[in-house]
């Protein structure tokens, strides 16, 4: 039982482990598709050749919308698509030891924040490269993958953080969501609904990139910079949070909630607001009553900057750079306008250029308040941070545990991290 | 676990058969000797392959400085002691440590003594002995997955059935998983519950092999339920005491997942010990430090592997 437990080898001896069994990995990801194999070989003697995709959407099984999109692209482009699904954290990883063995895939599409991590690898060809057009793309979503001055791939759709809200609960509490402005006016709606009997609001502050994916929209939104996190506004964005704490308008769980668990106790009905996805939105149908979405505010009003989430498609570096060719056409084929629609309605995601966002928003007007969302939005790894964010990240999300936790005063939390942060960045 | 009474036999008949193996297998010819290795090669290639080249690249990977453009390249610079040094002077190491030797000797100290509770009382082979030492084995067969999240859910402090019994009794709620006072006993108490069964088995297992005679001679002595404890149990059940606790350590040293679902190691690494930093380090990151990683993995093994030669020690001493 126990002996199982991954944490004393893992570090190390894993990656000796999977470096062993990459060879096999590289083995497997032909051997999987073995059934499209067969249909590889018969096409590959049609001129061509066969194109390995990894994706992080193994939810979508060969006979799903995306997988045959994938398969449509590479017959547009005379090749076969050999496409292989991991687990997003598991990518990384694979997509690290495949590079070293020097058999990386022809097209990868990756969490965006990992993006700047592989370019810093040399693992991806910039678009000065590969040729792939990046002008329709949203300015705000591409920065997500540039570093250095280069861009390191497309956005293949975005998502990010807006807050839901249950509307019988406002309704009890007698609060106008319309009045929910800024910090202050959503503070007042908090202490109404507390008033009331029931709780306030929900989010998730886990000792995770989670948690500082949730913070970020709170902490931008106060106007701060991840260069400084000790700046008063950055405080001010702490405070906010603890002070919700201290006096009951958000539970003292947030502080080991995943947005998973946090989600779970907004569907259980007492909750007027929670901070969470647009992935929640076909659970939020789900969840038995009635519910509302507005941005994340701003401290002084508007909407305050989420973080994006959502994927980038990239091509890795290849030893055969006449591959780039047919790879940038199955890129472009995947991200086209007339694409994107289907993609990112099969994802559940927001498209990243504004024709398709319009579009989207004809189809189904509820997703009105996401692209608004999305349009505020900013990458973690935007501001040329790149490979600099995840060192700034986890003394942050380690100062907001700190601070709800009451170990530590917002002010001497953030401090604090800005010390640690610093000398991590240097 | 011979039998305890005969100790000092075993290693005597033990040591001439092999000492005899030695001289025959001198005189033998060649082809047998060739044979000899054929036997042998499966389990050196499967040791080299499964433990010496992970514990050689572990090393490796912690003396050199490892970025993920130069894992990729395969191209680290070796510097030495350099990520040690690093991981020393971070200001987690001290909690971390202290968390860790927290949680060790705690764990240990609890499943032990309980454990040994529990054999005691089985021993007795009342009615239904059976079904209850089953029931008790529960926590041993259970995924760790599955009992971990079951006590991060009672102890949650706003919805846990632990609070809310506390409630009932007009205690105020504990934040147990979100405050830095609790987290850490919190996940000391899952990984008691955890541990019990692994002392129970082995340790009642220990107590069948005394031969009750020795018992009845203390009781006819007269000597009472106490001394017959401390005088005679104790001291003979004391070599399988030794391999338990040293058991337990090692699974103890490394024990991730019960603190990494709970807790996450947090709130602001309250709960961090060696095994979840060195996970964190390597892998629970976005960008992945493996030198460092690497390196609070090999302290962790070395801690282990000290603690085993101290074993070994005391056995031999128990021996001569």
């Amino acid at each position: 039982m126990r002996s199982a437990a991954p944490g004393r080898h893992l570090a190390g001896l894993a990656i000796a482990a999977l470096a062993v069994a990459s060879g096999l990995a590289g083995c497997s990801s032909s051997g999987d598709s073995t059934g499209a194999g067969a249909q590889a070989s018969s096409s590959q003697a049609a001129g061509g050749g066969a194109y390995t995709i990894w994706d992080p959407y193994p939810q979508h099984d060969k006979s799903s919308d995306w997988v045959k999109l994938l398969e449509s692209c590479g017959t547009q482009a005379g090749v076969t698509v050999e496409r292989t699904a991991y687990d997003t954290t598991d990518l990384t990883n694979k997509t690290l030891l495949a590079a070293q063995q020097g058999n990386a895939p022809d097209v990868l599409i990756v969490d965006n924040p990992v993006v700047s991590t592989l370019a810093e690898a040399g693992v991806l060809t910039s678009t000065e490269e590969n040729k792939l057009d990046t002008s329709a793309v949203a300015p705000n979503l591409l920065a997500a993958g540039q570093s250095g001055g280069k861009t390191y791939g497309v956005p293949i759709g975005a998502n990010t953080l807006a807050l839901y809200y249950n509307k019988g609960v406002l309704k009890k509490a007698g609060v106008d969501v319309a009045s929910v402005k800024d910090w202050a006016s959503l503070t007042a709606a908090l202490e109404k609904v507390k008033a009331a009997g029931k709780k306030g609001i929900t989010f998730s502050a886990i000792g995770t990139e989670e948690g500082s994916f949730q913070f970020l929209p709170w902490f931008w939104g106060s106007g701060a910079q991840l260069t400084k996190l000790d700046s008063p506004e950055g405080v001010s964005a702490v405070a906010l949070w603890t002070d919700w704490l201290k006096k009951g308008y958000a539970p003292n769980s947030v502080i080991n909630n995943t947005q998973t668990t946090s989600w779970q106790e907004f569907a259980g009905g007492d909750f007027a607001f929670a901070e969470n996805g647009t992935w929640q939105l076909a659970n939020a149908e789900k969840a038995g009553f009635e519910y509302g979405i507005i941005p994340v505010p701003a401290k002084d009003g508007g909407t305050a900057p989420a973080p994006t989430g959502g994927e980038f498609v990239s091509i890795p570096v290849q030893q055969d750079t006449a591959r780039y060719a047919v790879s940038q056409k199955l890129v472009a084929c995947l991200t086209s306008t007339d694409n994107s629609l289907s993609t990112t309605t099969t994802l559940s995601y927001i498209a990243p250029t504004e024709e398709v966002q319009a579009k989207q928003v004809e189809q189904n007007a509820g997703l009105k308040v996401w692209v608004e969302a999305v349009k505020a939005a900013k990458g973690r790894t935007s501001d040329d941070l790149g490979t600099k964010y995840p060192k700034i990240s986890e003394p942050m999300w380690n100062a907001v545990q700190a601070a709800l936790s009451g170990s530590k005063s917002p002010q001497q939390a953030m401090a604090e991290a800005q010390t640690a942060a610093a000398s991590a960045t240097q | 676990m011979n039998h305890v009474t005969q100790a000092p036999a075993p290693p005597a008949a033990a040591r001439a058969p092999a000492a005899g193996r030695g001289r025959r297998a001198m005189a033998r010819p060649p082809s047998r000797q060739w044979a000899a290795w054929a036997f042998l090669a499966p389990v050196v290639v499967y040791l080299a392959v499964f433990y010496a080249y992970p514990l050689y690249r572990n090393l490796d990977l912690s003396l050199r400085d490892y970025t993920v453009r130069s894992f990729v390249r395969g191209d680290a610079p070796f510097t030495g002691t350099a990520n040690y040094a690093k991981v020393v002077a971070d200001p987690t190491f001290g909690p971390a440590l202290w968390h860790t030797v927290v949680f060790t000797v705690v764990s240990l100290a609890f499943q032990f003594t309980i454990g040994l509770a529990l054999a005691m009382f089985f021993h007795r082979n009342f009615r239904l002995s059976a079904t209850l030492r089953a029931l008790f084995l529960v926590p041993w067969l259970l995924p760790l997955i599955v009992s971990s999240s079951t006590w991060s859910w009672m102890l949650n402090s706003d919805s846990g059935v632990v609070n809310a019994v506390l409630g009932a009794f007009g205690a105020a709620p504990v934040h147990w998983l979100t405050s830095p006072d609790w987290s850490l006993w919190s996940v000391v108490i899952a990984n008691i519950w955890i541990g019990i069964p692994f002392n129970l088995v082995v340790l009642y297992s220990g107590l069948q092999a005394i031969d009750p005679v020795i018992y009845e001679a203390a009781e006819l002595d007269g000597a009472n339920g106490s001394q017959r404890f401390w005088r005679v149990t104790f001291p003979l059940l004391r070599p399988v005491s030794a391999i338990t606790l040293l058991l337990g350590l090692v699974y103890t040293l490394k024990v991730f997942d019960i603190i990494w679902i709970m807790t996450r190691g947090g709130p602001s690494g309250s709960s961090t010990t060696f095994a979840t930093w060195s996970y964190r380090l390597g892998f629970g990151n976005l960008l992945p430090a493996f030198g460092p990683g690497a390196a609070v993995g090999n302290l962790l093994i070395v801690m282990a592997l000290v603690f085993g030669l101290v074993y070994i020690r005391l056995q031999r001493r128990q021996a001569f």
